[in-house]
Parts: C-alpha cells; structure tokens; sequence
C-alpha cells in the first residue's frame, strides 16, 4: 500500500507527463492516451482514483482531491488538444491561406443553341405546347407539295434545297414537314413545336450555315383566328424578350400559311442612373420569326377538315435568337466548337 | 426591285413626297424597304460645265490648257484628257467641290499653268468604268447651261428604293403595281404619265387589231403568229413599227432606266425596258429584217436546236424549251432572252414587237435549264397580267413612236388559244370573322379591297361575289386568299392580341426529345461541353450522299458523330486548348437498305475527351484522363439510357475482346450491353494518326451511344425503403489469376452471397511482392444486411464462406494469407 505522500508525488508526475504528450499528440495518439491515463480498466489516474479505498481514511480526502484535480486537468487538456486538432483539420492546408483558388471539377455547359431551345420550350410549354420531331430525310411532298408549296413555284426555289444523290430524298430545309407529319397522326386539339435541325445549299459565312437549327410551332384547333396568333406570340415574345418589348406584325409571304406575317420586336429597358433617375432605352426592331394561319391546303392535304378546324404557325431560328441574345457576330463561331466559347455557357 | 421615287409620284401624284413614309407604307403591306438611297447625292456641288477654248499646254505635251464657263465666270483649266473639244459639255468640280472618292479640288499650278477646277471622267465620278477621257455630256434638248448642277443634268434627282418583293406577287414587280399597293386613301387616283414628245399616242386612237387562234391567219397583217404550244403560250401580241431611227435614248428615257439602276442601250430596247419596269409585262423587240417567212412560230425547240442568245452565248436547246422561231429556226428562247442575230442594231429601220404570255412552269425549268435569269423570265415564271397584254404593247408602240420615230404598220395581231376572262371568286364575311378573328361588315370589306382592284360584282347575304383583276390572276385564286388581303390592308397592328382560352393539345411530349434533354444534363453534370457540328462528313465517315453539296469533299451525312467530334478537338488543340471535353447529341445517317428507300436516321450521343482528368489545382498532383475516367462516364449514361428503355437489369459497360474491336474504324476498349446483351454503344481510345493532332497531344478518348428512339411503356423501377437494421460488412482479399476478370469475380460473389448481400465494391487492387506471380489481389467489400432484423455474425460467416468455396472452386480464387 503506497501512503499518501507517494501518492501525491505520482499523481503530479504523472500529470506533467500526460500534458506534455498531449500538448503534442495528434488525433490517432489523442485517444491512446485518453485511454492511458483515464481510461476506467486501464487508466492510471482512474487506478489511483480506484486505490483510494485501501488508504489511511485520513489521507483519503486529500489525495481524492488531488487525483480528482489531475484528472480533471488532464481532461481539459485532452478535449482542448482534440478541440485544436478538430479546428485544424477544417482549416486548409496551404499556409493556412484562406484565399487561395478552391477545388472544383470540370464545368459543362450546353451549347447556345440548346439553351436558346430549352428556353423557347419552356415557355411554349407553359402555353401548353408539346415537343414533337420528325425526321431531317424527307420527300419532296413532305418538305414542300403538303406545305402548298408547288416545286415549279420560285417559293420552292428559295429554300435552296439539298438533295440526296438517290433521287428521290432531301434533306428538309425547314421544320415544316413536322407540321404535316403531327397533323397526319393527331386528331386536333394540336399544341405542338418541333425544334430539330434543317439543311440549306447555302456556303458557311458570318450569317449563314449550311444545317441549322429551326423551332416550329402549331396550333390547330376549331375557332383559332389570327387574333390567338397575335396574343400568343406577343405574349411569348414579351415573356422571352422581357416585360416592356413591342411587338410588330407585318404582313409577309410564306406558302404555308395565309394571312402571313413576320414578327418583329423592339427591347425597351429601363435604366436606373447613378443619380436615382430613370430613363428608357430602345433597340432596334429585330426580326424574330414567321408566323401565319395554316393554310387551308396544308390541312387539307394532312386530312384535316379546313372548314371545321383553323390554326396557326410560327418558325424560328434558335441560332439567330442566341446571336442577337449574345451580340454573335459570326455564326461559325456556334460551330467552331472552341471550348473557350462553350465554356461560357455554363453555370455562372 | 429597285424602284424610283419620281417615277411612282409620275404614276399617282398624290403619294407623299417622303421616301421614308414610302418605305413605311410598303412595310406595313409586306413589302420590306431593304435601302433608301438619295441619287447622286455623292455629286452634290458639281456641275456642267462647257470648255470655251482648248489650246496646247506650253511646257508639257500631254496637257491641255481650257476656258472653262462653269457658271461663275470663265476659269482656266489643265487637263490631260485626249477627248477635250471645245465647245463640249462636260463634268466639272470647281475649286472646292469633292469628288466622290473624297478628294477636295484646290487650286493648283500644273507644269507652272494655274488650274482652278477638274473636268471629270466617268471614273471620277464613280458613274461608270471609261478612264480614257472626259465624260461627255449630251444635251439633246438643249437645256444645258453652264452651272446646272451635274445631278440635275443626269436626271439623278431622285431617290432609289430597294423594295423586297415576295415570290407571290410578280405585279409588285413594277412600278404601277407598287404605286396601287402603297397608296391610301385622299392619295387621289394613278394613270400612266403621258409619253413626253409624243402628239397622238396610237394607245388613245385605238388602233387595230387582229385576233386569232392559234392558227396563222396569213395576209392580213404584217406578220403571221402561230401557237403550235398554247398550254405554254396561250396568247402572243406582235406588233410591226417601219421606219425606225436607233440611238441613244433621250434624257428623260435614260434618267429614268438610270434611276432605278438599269443601264441605257438604244431607244428601241430603253423603251421595252422601260414598260418592263413600268407595267411589269416584259416584251422584245426583233428586226424586221431578220425575221424570215413574215410568220412567228411558237413552238417546242428540237433536240440540239442552237441559238446564240444576246449575251453572245450560244445555248443548246432541247424539247422541253419553248422557242420564238422565224422560218429558219429560233430566233428567242422564250421568255428568257433574245438572239443575237435578230437583235435590233443601229442599222434596223422595221421592229417586230413581241408582247406574250408564257405559262410559268416552263419557264422557271427553262430558265434553270440554261442557267440564265433574266428581268423577263424573273416575271413570266411569277405570272405576268393575263388581261395587261394589250395595254403594254400599246405602251410600248407609244413610247417607241416617240423616241425612235416610225409609223405602225397594219393591224396588230392578238393571236391566242384562249383569252382570259377576270375569275371571280367567293367570300364569306362569316369566315372572314372566323379566321381573322373580328367582325368586318361587307361594305367594309368590300372598301378594303377596292383600292387593289378587287371589285365586289355581287353580293347575297353574307356572300360576296369577288372579281379579281388580271394581276391578281396568279396570287388570288381561293377565299382564304381574299381574306389574307382583307387582313394586310385593315393593317395587322389594327387587330387586337386578347388572350383566349384554349384546349390541352393531344400530342404527348416527346420522349426521345426528353430524353436527350437528361442525357445533356448528364454529361454537363460530369463537366462536358456541348457542341454542334454540320451533318457533312468526308467519304470516311459518311454513307448516305448529297447530290448537290456546298462542298463536294464533304458531301457525305455522318454516320457517327464521334469522328466529327474528333475534328473538333484537333481544332481545339490546335488553338492550345489542351483539357477539351466536347460531346454531341445529334443525328446520324445509314444507308438505305433497298434503293429508293427513306435512308434510316438514329440518335446518337458522342463524347471526345483529352487532357486532365480533374482541373489543375495547387493542392493535388495533375491526373491525366485514363481508362477508369471514360468507363465512369459510359457508365452514368448507361443508367440514363437504360432507365429510360426500361432495362430490368441495369446496362453493363464491359470490355470489348481485342479480335472484335479491330474489326471497327475506333477500336473501342468497352462496350455498353442492354439487358439482352445487344451492344448499345462504344467507347476507347483513338487510334494514333486517326485524328491530325498536335505532337504534344496526349490520348484521345471517345464514347458513341446510340438513343432508343422510345420507352418501354409502364415500366416503374420498384423502390427499396432504407432498412432500420444495422449492417454488416467483410473485406476479403481474394489473390485472382491477372487473366481473370474482375466482372467475373464480382458477378460470382453477387450471385452466390445470398438475399442479404446489398452491396459489393472493390477497394484495392495490387500485384507485386507478397503475392504469387501471375496473380493479383483483389480487395473487395460486401455489405450484408437485412431488412427485418439484425444479422448475427454466424450467418453472414456462412454467406461468406460460400462466396469463397464458389470462387476457389470456379475460378482458383484464394483468400489473401488465408
């Protein structure tokens, strides 16, 4: 049995030992020592602690006091050491230098043209507009005979058409031929677009590509009037172009449609000064799209009864849209495909 | 189609003066106003000017020394030109003035002779391409005076307008059907201007004429017509002028071609031109002389007929090509251009005037056929005014009297199959209210149609009965057509844009179309870009043909789009981007598989990738793309597509053996298996020189799938709740032949681990000291756990215990140090 004086020796020794090799001990020996020195089996401040009863009932209270305050600075010095490590392990590596770059993986990002397709659906979509494709092969009586367009009329001639050397295909030069194909296989209510792309004879410049993407819509339905074309594509062209944006209808020439008309818009912003007033700017007129109600031969030659059901039309061109969306001067550069402009399109 | 300002206020006095307002009103009708150009106005402070006295320049051999009366006093002038003569008028840019290339006219000494001024050339004044002289200036009716501003003098007092015309309406392609289109109401009425010099126009005396069928009548006129094709040419006019002077034109004839940018040639052809751009009927004027047999035969042309045309080509004819013959043989490609042979020259004394309508098909193929479009093919394979042949010959006859001289010999012949009567067409103010969406009362709609010509020629209740004038023939032929005119004129702004209720479309959203749109997301998510590229590809990597390319290198469709996407990439690294990760979802083309057949097209989805793995980052060593990195990606878009088509078991990528992927262009390392173990897609490295790289190029690596065009229908993958009970894992080392399979050994162990085996992954694969040669380690991790309750070890011993025996037995798999 070891007195008390003994006792209050190795309590101090072992408490100067214990802090030294925590004050240095990471995480892993952290817990080793825990164990060590207060662990309930095999601790040696607990063992003390338990040895308390075979001493001299007079010594008792004070060596239980003293092993007591060991422990107890032991502890703290434990949960402080594990509280510094804990914060450490948080705080980067790196000097511990806070503003250095964070780690990240690659960003992807869809093309403008996508973007400017899955915006344009959207907001069709939320107008009850579904998606619907067809093929980018076609024949001349999908591509052109079904869309009232004669083959010996200039109108044919317009779209400069690629065909293919089998004699009797082409490659559609708009995305009307979806028109045809969804009113062959629906009964009407249509609310329908078809985005996919298109083919022209045209020779790459700053303007012009020969496969491009296309947006065309539809709506066939009994009582639809030119005043539903205007409401739904002034209404689009607002949610699109922004809240103040006018909107043109001027009348214009497309085989498939009758009236006809192009739609124009002109951006008018709001722009706040430094010095709290405002001031609004106008764009230009931009030409956005071709839009008509479809005409009688057209659902005719799809089967549909033109006395019974009217509708209307509308094409766009997604590459344009994302062009003058992003002041695009050249269109090659949207199939160039160098990553420094594609990256831009992602999240920012 | 350019248009001159003067010219449509000579037609209707009452348009506005303003061009802009012009150009207004044709917009707002569809007739877009590319440009608005002032004439001239680049000569503005130059004049005429006329050279007094031309003497020898005293110290230079090639210069002369002119009087030049400018308007401001006689001046003297150096001037180099060969072509000076006293008394000539001529351009002149006085001391000041500024040339249209920009330069400003001081005074300078030339040679030591003071010269204040410069007689200009054509060149000078940026009018024309003759540098060899002066331009000389013609007075023909003596209004000249020196000081007349040049732009006066050259009629250039006028502005040009460059008017978008639609393809359906060849009456805008005049100057009298734009003047009808663009003028409203209290703009008064329109008529053809009086031809100047002309005291009794043969249009007012009405002259004779001669009709007939088809068939020459001879005798009894001059010259003989005979239709032998009145499908194609169902009505032809011919007129004979004797005693004809050709020249120049005067001004006022050539200011006006010049106006709207048509060049003068002679009187005779200045004056067809100049109906041409007036009525929009083109017409053609032959020698008489020329003209052999005193008949005009229209007719089909013979296989390998010749003609050599006014551009001084000789053109092979075939019998699909209408021909205007002579007794000999063609002496016009019909509606498209003239002979050389029978073209009207300086020596012609008697015309033949042609005024005729061709059927528009014919001509439009004839016209391709050779190649060759003209102002006159441009409007007969639009439509020319069926009822407006009479009145441009007459035109035509007027004019030619007035500039040329000559008397008209004999009746005119109006030869024709039929003549066309105004068509009358139906409208009902019902659909009209019905398509348009508002309600126009009859009278309104009959007042909205009257300034065009339509005339309503009857009316029974809501029914109105619409004469359609003969330039109108070819666009107006159906009531929906009537009721777009109703539309353009009531102005499309005028019409309200109230939103309506409408019905749920029956077209579902397309899945395919949805699916694309989750296999972007994907590899966006996995940081790829998208790209896009044209459908073109070289013979290598294209089977289905072109017959008419942009590029006839790239005249074939891709069959796939990962070499299209490879390109991209060589183009990227060529730039100096190195980390490049494109992909595409697109289109790709197969042949047909019978002739005749629709080629099929399918979806695809590529990917290339080169460079980094991760983006460079100060904490971490630079990691380049390998093997693992493509998997993982074929991997993500194998449950995409797979979830999609319904896989019951999920889409495996798995390797492809060395002997079936040499047999492809891009040996790929790894294909992807549906459920039945069709191949849905590839994926590896591309092959070295496959793609024309930079030298510091590292691998390339590339992925293809094809999309299922559509789900499986109803198909709702089951959900498995979380379990509450603990689990249970055991790591096991299992030494494997390097021959063998890692898939192999996993499947092993899913299949035999029994129902509680959740999960298997590998955690370490290592060869090398400690293990026998030729094998490896494979350390994987199963998880075990059950649904209901708490696994007891002695179980999940068992489960593991058959997992090894199977694995020892089947593949000579050991446990690690076991």
């Amino acid at each position: 049995m070891s007195d008390a004086a003994t006792l209050e020796g190795e309590l101090e020794a072992l408490e100067a030992q214990a802090l030294e090799a925590v004050a240095t001990a990471d995480s892993e020996s952290l817990e080793e020592l825990r164990v060590r020195y207060l662990g309930r089996k095999e601790g040696r401040v607990s063992a003390i602690l338990r040895g308390l009863g075979g001493l001299d009932p007079a010594a008792r209270p004070r060596v239980g006091q003293a092993a007591n305050r060991v422990k107890g600075s032991i502890a703290k010095a434990l949960d402080a050491r594990a509280q510094a490590l804990a914060e450490a392990d948080v705080r980067p590596s790196g000097h511990g230098d806070l503003s250095l770059p964070g780690r990240s993986g690659w960003r992807g990002a869809r093309h403008p043209v996508t973007l400017v397709i899955d915006e344009l659906c959207t907001l069709f979509g939320e107008m009850g507009f579904s998606r619907a494709r067809g093929p980018e092969i076609e024949t001349d009586w999908y591509n052109f005979e079904a869309l009232n367009t004669p083959l010996d009329h200039p109108a044919a001639d317009e779209q400069d058409t690629l065909y293919l050397a089998d004699g009797t295909h082409l490659l559609r030069s708009h995305t009307s031929p979806v028109q045809v194909r969804v009113l062959q296989t629906h009964e009407p209510p249509i609310r329908v677009l078809a985005p996919g792309m298109v083919f022209r004879r045209d020779t790459w410049d700053a303007t012009h590509a020969p496969a491009f993407a296309q947006l065309e819509g539809l709506v066939v339905d009994e009582g639809v009037t030119f005043v539903d074309l205007k409401a739904t594509l002034a209404e689009f062209a607002r949610r699109f172009w922004g809240p103040g944006t006018e909107v043109r209808f001027r009348p214009s020439f497309f085989p498939f449609t009758e009236p006809s008309a192009e739609v124009d818009v002109k951006r008018v912003r709001t722009i706040r000064e430094p010095d709290g007033s405002t001031r609004t700017e106008e764009g230009d007129w931009l030409e956005i799209m071709g839009a008509g109600m479809v005409d009688p031969a057209v659902l005719e030659a799809a089967g549909i009864d033109s006395e019974r059901y009217t509708g209307f039309a509308f094409g766009m061109g997604p590459a344009r849209i994302a062009m003058l969306r992003h002041a695009i001067t050249d269109i090659r550069s949207l199939y160039e495909n160098d990553i420094r402009f594609l990256s831009q399109f992602g999240p920012s | 189609m350019n248009v001159s300002l003067r010219w449509l206020r000579d037609l209707a006095p009452g348009l506005p003066e303003d061009p802009e307002e012009i150009a207004r009103r044709l917009t707002a009708r569809g007739f877009p106003v590319e440009g608005v150009e002032r004439l001239g106005a680049e000569l503005d402070g130059l004049v005429v000017a006329r050279v007094q006295e031309v003497s020898e320049h005293p110290d230079a051999d090639r210069l002369k020394v002119c009087s030049v009366d400018g308007g401001e006093g006689v001046v003297q002038v150096v001037c180099g030109a060969p072509n000076v003569e006293a008394g000539g008028w001529y351009p002149f840019a006085p001391v000041g003035a500024v040339l249209p290339g920009g330069m400003e006219i001081g005074e300078v000494r030339l040679r030591g002779q003071e010269s204040r001024g410069m007689l200009c050339s054509e060149v000078e004044l940026g009018l024309g391409e003759d540098a060899g002289g002066l331009m000389a200036l013609h007075d023909p009716d003596g209004s000249f005076r020196p000081g007349l501003p040049l732009r006066r003098a050259l009629g250039l007092q006028d502005v040009r307008l460059d008017v978008e015309v639609t393809s359906n309406r060849p009456d805008l392609l005049s100057h009298v059907g734009l003047a009808r289109e663009c003028m409203e109401e209290g703009d008064g009425t329109f008529a053809l201007p009086p031809v100047p010099g002309l005291d009794a126009p043969v249009s007012q005396a009405g002259p004779e004429w001669l009709e007939t069928g088809p068939e020459p009548v001879e005798g009894k006129a001059p010259v003989a017509v005979q239709l032998e094709d009145p499908d194609r040419c169902p009505r032809y006019l011919a007129g004979v002028i004797r005693g004809v002077t050709v020249g120049p034109s005067p001004a006022w004839l050539q200011q006006r071609l010049r106006a709207v940018g048509a060049r003068p040639v002679n009187n005779v052809v200045d004056a067809t031109n100049l109906v041409l751009l007036e009525l929009g009927q083109p017409l053609h004027a032959f020698d008489l002389a020329r003209v052999r047999g005193g008949a005009v035969r229209v007719r089909r042309a013979t296989d390998g007929e010749t003609l050599r045309t006014l551009d001084g080509v000789d053109r092979t004819l075939d019998p699909d090509m209408l021909a205007i013959c002579d007794a000999r043989g063609p002496m016009a490609v019909a509606g498209v251009m003239g002979g050389e042979d029978s073209e009207v020259t300086a020596e012609t004394r008697d015309l033949l005037l042609e005024c005729a309508l061709f059927e528009p098909g014919p001509i439009r193929a004839t016209r391709k056929a050779l190649g060759l479009s003209t102002d006159a093919s441009y409007r007969f394979e639009r439509g020319v005014d069926p009822l407006g042949l009479r009145t441009a010959l007459l035109r035509a006859v007027d004019v030619i009297l007035a500039v040329a001289g000559g008397e008209v010999d004999g009746p005119l012949v109006d030869a024709a199959a039929h003549r066309a009567v105004p068509a009358t067409v139906p409208l009902r103010t019902s659909r009209v209210e019905a398509l348009l969406g508002i309600s126009i009362p009859a009278p309104d709609v009959e007042a909205l149609l009257a300034p065009l010509g339509f005339r309503v020629a009857e009316r029974e209740d809501d029914v109105l009965q619409v004469s359609v004038p003969g330039y109108r023939s070819w666009d107006v032929t159906r009531e929906v057509d009537l009721i777009e005119e109703v539309a353009r004129v009531h102005g499309y702004d005028r019409f309200p844009d109230t939103r309506r209720a409408w019905r749920p479309g029956t077209v579902p959203d397309d899945p395919l179309t949805r699916l694309e749109d989750q296999v972007r997301d994907t590899l966006v998510r996995l940081g790829l870009l998208e790209a896009r590229t044209a459908a073109f590809v070289p013979r290598s990597q294209g089977e289905v043909e072109v017959a008419n390319p942009v590029n006839m290198e790239e005249r074939w469709l891709r069959s796939a789009l990962a070499p299209p996407l490879g390109r991209r990439l060589a183009w990227n690294l060529a730039r100096g981007n190195r980390d490049v990760r494109l992909f595409e979802v697109g289109t790709v083309f197969r042949p047909a598989p019978a002739p005749g057949d629709r080629p099929p097209e399918a979806t695809h989805v590529a990917g290339i990738l080169h460079g980094r793995a991760e983006p460079e980052h100060w904490s971490r060593p630079d990691r380049t793309l390998d093997a693992w990195d493509l998997k993982g990606i074929m991997e993500e878009l194998s449950l995409v597509v797979g979830a999609f088509d319904g896989a019951t078991n999920p889409w495996r990528v798995a390797p492809v053996p060395e002997d079936e992927a040499r047999a492809r262009g891009w040996p790929p390392l790894y294909s992807v298996l549906d459920d039945a173990g069709g191949t849905r897609g590839v994926g590896g490295v591309v092959p070295p020189g496959a793609l024309d790289l930079p030298r510091w190029a590292g691998s390339v690596w590339w992925f293809e799938m094809s999309l299922p065009p559509a789900p499986e229908p109803g198909r709702v993958p089951p959900v498995r709740m979380p379990p509450t009970h603990p689990a249970v894992e055991r790591d096991l080392a299992l030494v494997v032949a390097r021959d063998r399979a890692a898939s192999d050994v996993l499947d092993a162990v899913r299949d035999r681990g029994g129902p509680h085996l959740q999960e298997v992954g590998v955690f370490d694969v290592y060869q090398g000291e400690g293990i026998p040669e030729g094998t490896r380690s494979l350390a994987v991790r199963l998880r075990f756990q059950a649904p209901d309750r708490t696994l007891v070890d002695a179980e999940v011993d068992q489960a593991v215990t058959r997992v090894v025996n199977h694995l020892q037995e089947a593949y000579d798999v050991h446990i690690r140090g076991g």
